[in-house]
């Protein structure tokens, strides 16, 4: 009978869709869950965003037209789920007085400008012995003391390698948007990363006291 | 051959962080690859921003335990 044919080739088309869902989902499944561990800061919430991801995921997935956009589209999902579970569960409303154009002061704070020593002798880098000794926690802490605009672009950019043109499209803004929030992101970044540095005593003598130590040294030698 | 034109520092470093995201295009990236096979401070700030910029990544990678995976093999059984 035409009826039941039809309810057969319908259970098997689903199948099909489920266990190929089903696939690309647990393949992806801990970048989904590296991402929502910086979004959200601790295990359990990141576990429920994940969950949550995928719920929605499945119920809208026929609204991701190309097959190949499947990770941009599941990550747009998560950040999307992030953000709106953020403003359910903000006390007050999301009052960041973060303007979209960074000023100078804080896109051009260069980490590399502190800790580079120009006069120093080839061999001698100061700037990677202090990456060197930089731990993962010390990068986790930096990344989750930005403000949740900045974060989200640093974790799609730096953590899960997206492009500029797809972060446009996860997070529905112009690419010149992302690039600003990038550089500003990165900016505070650094700076982050600088202090800590400096609380945590893994720089011995500021730039400026041992310029002015080089500079001593070859004004006595003249 | 074609010329390649020749930039400066402040240019160099200005497309330094979309060069590290490979998102420069090919005129630019090589004017700018020139200009780190000569300068020896701009190239040392390019490594030093992609070390950086692996270790972040190194930094964000996560396992997923045991528990996430059964729960969301769970969820998905429901579909
Ligand atoms: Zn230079």
């Amino acid at each position: 009978m035409m009826p039941l044919q039809l309810n057969q080739e319908e259970t098997v088309t689903q199948a099909d869709d489920r266990s190929s869902f089903e696939e690309k989902v647990i393949g992806l499944l801990d970048q989904l869950f590296g991402a929502a561990m910086r979004l959200v800061k601790n295990r359990e919430d990141a576990e429920d965003l994940v969950a949550e991801t995928v719920t929605k995921a499945w119920t809208s997935r026929r609204s991701l037209k190309d097959p190949e956009n499947f990770r941009p589209w599941i990550f747009r999902i998560l950040t999307n789920t992030f953000i709106s579970d953020c403003r359910k569960r903000a006390v007050r409303p999301q009052t960041e007085t973060f303007t979209e154009n960074p000023s100078d002061a804080e896109t051009a704070f260069s980490l590399f400008e502190e800790l580079h020593q120009p006069f120093l002798l080839w061999w001698s880098n100061p700037e990677k012995e202090f990456l060197n000794k930089l731990l993962r926690e010390d990068l986790e802490k930096a990344v989750d003391a930005l403000p949740q605009l900045f974060r989200i672009v640093v974790v799609l950019s730096d953590l899960e390698g997206f492009s500029y043109h797809e972060m446009a499209g996860i997070l529905k803004v112009p690419v010149g948007t992302v690039r600003s929030r990038l550089a500003r992101g990165r900016g505070l970044l650094q700076k982050a990363l600088w202090r800590h540095a400096k609380e945590a005593g893994l720089i011995k003598e500021s730039k400026k006291s041992s310029e002015r130590f080089y500079e001593k040294d070859k004004n006595d030698r003249l | 051959m074609k010329k390649t034109k020749t930039i400066g520092c402040e240019e160099a470093l200005k497309h330094l962080l979309a060069y590290l995201d490979q998102e420069l295009g090919s005129a630019k990236r090589r004017e700018l690859e020139q200009h780190i096979e000569i300068c020896r401070s701009c190239f040392s700030r390019a490594e030093f921003e992609k070390l950086l910029k692996t270790q972040l990544r190194e930094a964000g990678r996560e396992m997923v335990g045991a528990s996430l995976e059964k729960r969301i093999k769970t969820l998905l059984g429901r579909f």
